[in-house]
């Protein structure tokens, strides 16, 4: 079996004063991702290395790392395409806690700041609301955000501002603010309005191009400024306390 | 190294934050606002791994269905080893659950009428089954915690890792449990513990299922006492991708995909699943729409006379989907064109994707009630870590998900009425030394001058299992199996760990879910071994045992922990009081419809 050289990067909070680089050779074949490659490290070289991962086909979102300086997911990234070797880093713009293992809180109080549930008036006693192909399609995409952080990674806003809620939280919120069911958006709309919302944003739009999942943030960012314009338009008009989405959840 | 334990303490605990713990911390929370709900996983619950499921959750919702069928179907697949009480409930509540999902977000895929599209699914008889294209887990999942945002009383402790329930005299007064990122130890007193931590499918070698599904609620109720249920009884996913077991949907052939052998014949004509039905036109309960433990071993048949394919990671068969055409495939199973893609560089609009079986399900689990209640007081159950009965010997696909949220709101209320009420509260003299008898195992891991390695382990235990324990056994292979369990239970008293440090370490944790690990797969290995008959997913190659035999074994086992030997098993009545036993039949030997009766 071919071997190819991994350069990790070493991080125990316990003995280490700073992250350190460490060498590694493995075997890989055609279909050796670098989540089994870490395996194999872990198991036959070192086993104190430390890396989350768990469902190995690209949907629980554990294993984001940086490779080659790039967000990617590890088990959805393979050996074979690195021919050169590669170096593997924990995800940039978080605090790194272990090994390639990050501070992902951040991250969480970003998704539950946005309200990321349905806010709905009475639903249809004991039956489903009516969705048609057409309206689920308005949000849908914006749904398969598997909160892996990767985007955040790509995000230079995020990387100087921890603060700006980041793309994957605003493409969350933007995803119930165009889900048919919803009337909340008049209550996400002060997260998304704010200095850390969507404004923050500069729209470098590389969350998109790194996103495993093809949800891309940036679009749902970039309509979120129009909404929040919208808002900001309609507020100025409008008296205050009258619930000011209607006209989009319908 | 374990001076200081930290304490806290909360109501309603629920242990495992995938579908079926978040689905009862929402139900606790809801069934009494004041409680103190508190939510530990030791992954962030949207890494859970009801987030790998793909094709759906039945219900019945269509005019010309009935819950009778939904029943009857559940039970036939059940190989009437389900218990009947249970099921009937089951199917009776099925349908508002998915509603609530619904009404808290869920995006099911629809009808262009704006109604709720349902698709075929293995052995249900009408088409029930919901979905949200091909990540109906992952949509369910996600709407469930992040629904569960939405509720101030519920707190989470993300990356905790259960050591051990705090058990005296019967009863449950909390959990010991370590913080992964700290490494520091906590003690957590609660009013009732819900354990919802999953199956164990990870004790075989190829499997669907994540790295964190290694049995560990199993295990931990188990260890004190309380029977693992119908053991023996493991499915394997018909169709999983050779070398890694990635799950690729049932919903592929519920859609109308076919399963072909190296000579291109759809082979499961010849195992009592036929007549052929022709291709894109699938019908209910036939051909590719029997049920799985019936197509997995149909498999092994055709692996056994030569007509699999060779891959270069393994036999498979062909999976063809090509006949649907690219914009259905796109829209309806748009995961498995990138999963296949990925993982064996085959693109199904254009090529079959090559397939084999893989565990994915364990159908038994911690003997529940009807109330999700364990046999120690404060202690419940849920979801695929449970057995309170539904799946009997063989689980119909798209019963899962619909479970983990009808008994999780069972679970929720339940283990939210008792906390609820006033209860015994224990001394701190009897919680500490519960506490330090909890630390035990990770005192000897971290002080052992032994030479084993935990990964060595665990490789010979899935080998082992899989060789021994698969989908067909026999008493020589079981027993192989089984002393390979006892040596490799030796040789963990000998584990010793590369990592001594505290901070997330991960080696510790997996020399602890090894050690669930062993506990369990004997439990699966024993129970089959004592099983002398062929039912659903548990077949014997044995002369005389090949059959179904009801005078001796329509019986559920009773797996009970021994200390420092096998488990014993005992045998416990099953509930066949709505349906008598009869033959299963599928394809063209179906039965007429049973006459509805007044339970359903």
């Amino acid at each position: 079996m071919p071997t190819l050289e991994m350069r990790l990067q070493r991080y125990r909070p316990e003995q280490d004063s700073a992250p350190h680089w460490q060498d590694f050779r493995v075997e890989y074949d055609d279909s050796t991702s670098v989540l089994d490659a870490l395996e194999q490290i872990k198991a036959e070289q070192d086993s104190s290395l430390s890396y989350r991962w768990s469902c190995r086909m690209a949907i629980c979102g554990s294993c984001g790392i940086m490779v080659n300086g790039v967000p990617k997911l590890g088990c959805k990234t393979f050996l074979r395409d690195y021919p050169k070797g590669l170096q593997l880093a924990p995800l940039g713009n978080f605090p790194v806690e272990k090994d390639l293992i990050v501070d992902m809180s951040r991250f969480l109080e970003h998704l539950t700041a946005i309200k990321p549930y349905l806010i709905a008036e009475a639903a249809p006693q004991g039956q489903p609301h009516r969705q048609t192909p057409a309206q689920l399609a308005r949000y849908k995409q914006f749904s398969n955000c598997i909160n892996c952080g990767l985007c955040y990674a790509a995000c230079p806003q995020f990387g100087l501002k921890p603060d700006f809620l980041g793309p994957a939280a605003i493409a969350l919120a933007h995803r119930y603010n165009l889900d048919s069911r919803d009337s909340g958006k008049a209550e996400r709309m002060a997260q998304l309005n704010s200095d850390n919302g969507v404004w923050g944003c500069t729209f470098v739009g590389y969350c998109s191009t790194v996103c495993p999942k093809g949800v891309d943030p940036a679009a749902a960012v970039n309509q979120g400024k129009i909404a929040s314009t919208l808002d900001g338009v309609i507020q100025w008009f409008k008296p205050a306390k009258e619930p000011r989405n209607k006209e989009q959840s319908k | 190294m374990h001076d200081a334990v930290k304490t806290l303490s909360t109501d309603v605990l629920v242990v495992g934050g995938g579908g079926a713990g978040l689905r009862s911390a929402i139900a606790a929370t809801e069934a009494n606002p004041k409680l103190k709900v508190t939510l530990l996983s030791k992954v962030y619950p949207m890494r859970s791994h009801t987030v790998a499921a793909e094709g759906g959750a039945a219900a019945v919702t269509m005019a010309h269905d009935s819950l009778q069928a939904h029943f009857d179907d559940t039970v036939a697949g059940s190989d009437w080893l389900a218990e009947q009480g249970v099921v009937d409930y089951f199917v009776k509540h099925a349908f508002d659950e998915l509603v609530q999902l619904e009404h808290w977000g869920c995006p099911w895929s629809r009808q262009q009428s704006g109604e709720v599209q349902v698709r075929r699914f293995g052995g249900m008889k009408t088409e029930r089954t919901w979905f949200a294209a091909d990540k109906t887990g992952f949509h369910i999942l996600h709407t469930l915690f992040q629904t569960s945002l939405k509720y101030p009383q519920i707190s989470r402790l993300d990356e905790y890792f259960v050591l051990d329930l705090l058990v005296h005299d019967r009863h449950c007064y909390g959990v010991v449990a370590i913080e992964i990122a700290s490494g520091e130890l906590v003690q957590i007193k609660a009013a009732s513990v819900i354990l919802a931590t999953g199956g164990a499918g990870r004790v075989y070698q190829f499997n669907t299922n994540g790295g964190i599904v290694t049995g560990d609620g199993m295990a931990l109720a188990y260890r004190h006492g309380v029977a693992l249920r119908d053991m023996e009884f493991v499915q394997y996913h018909p169709t999983g991708l050779p070398g890694s077991g990635i799950l690729i949907t049932e919903a592929c052939r519920g859609e109308g995909g076919i399963l072909l052998n190296k000579d291109g014949y759809r082979y499961l004509q010849d195992y009592g699943l036929g007549p052929e039905t022709p291709p894109g036109q699938p019908q209910n309960k036939t051909m590719e729409l029997g049920p799985r433990d019936k197509l997995s071993q149909a498999f092994w048949h055709e692996q056994q006379q030569g007509r699999t394919i060779q891959h270069p990671q393994g036999e498979v068969v062909h999976l063809d989907l090509r006949h649907l055409g690219q914009r259905f495939l796109l829209e309806r199973l748009p995961f498995i064109c990138e999963l296949a893609k990925a993982y064996v560089n085959v693109d199904p609009v254009k090529s079959p994707i090559p397939i084999r079986p893989a565990v994915h399900y364990t159908m038994g689990g911690i003997l529940t009630d009807t109330n999700c209640a364990t046999s120690i007081a404060g202690l419940y159950a849920v979801g695929e870590c449970a057995s309170v009965g539904l799946h009997g010997a063989n689980r119909l696909g798209s019963n899962s998900l619909t479970e983990l949220l009808v008994f999780g709101k069972v679970a929720g209320r339940e283990a939210a009425r008792v906390a609820s009420e006033s209860h015994p509260a224990a001394t701190e003299a009897l919680l500490s030394s519960l506490t330090e008898q909890a630390l035990t195992p990770l005192k000897r891991l971290h002080n052992s001058n032994g030479t084993e390695r935990w990964h060595e382990l665990r490789q010979q235990l899935a080998e082992s299992m899989e060789q021994g324990c698969g989908i067909y056994r026999s008493e020589a292979g079981l027993q192989q199996t089984l002393s390979t369990l006892n040596q490799l239970k030796q040789s963990y008293q000998q584990l010793r760990l590369g990592d001594t440090g505290k901070a997330f370490n991960t080696e510790l944790l997996h020399a602890l879910e090894l050690g669930f690990g062993l506990d369990v797969a004997e439990a699966m290995c024993q129970a089959a071994l004592e099983r002398k008959e062929s039912r659903g997913a548990h077949q014997r190659q044995e002369p005389g045992l090949t059959k179904r035999n009801d005078e001796d074994f329509l019986r559920h086992s009773l797996a009970f922990y021994q200390t420092g030997s096998a488990a014993r098993i005992e045998w416990q009545a099953v509930d066949t009081s709505l349906s008598p036993p009869a033959e299963r039949r599928y394809g063209g030997q179906q039965q007429p419809d049973n006459p509805p009766k007044e339970s359903c």
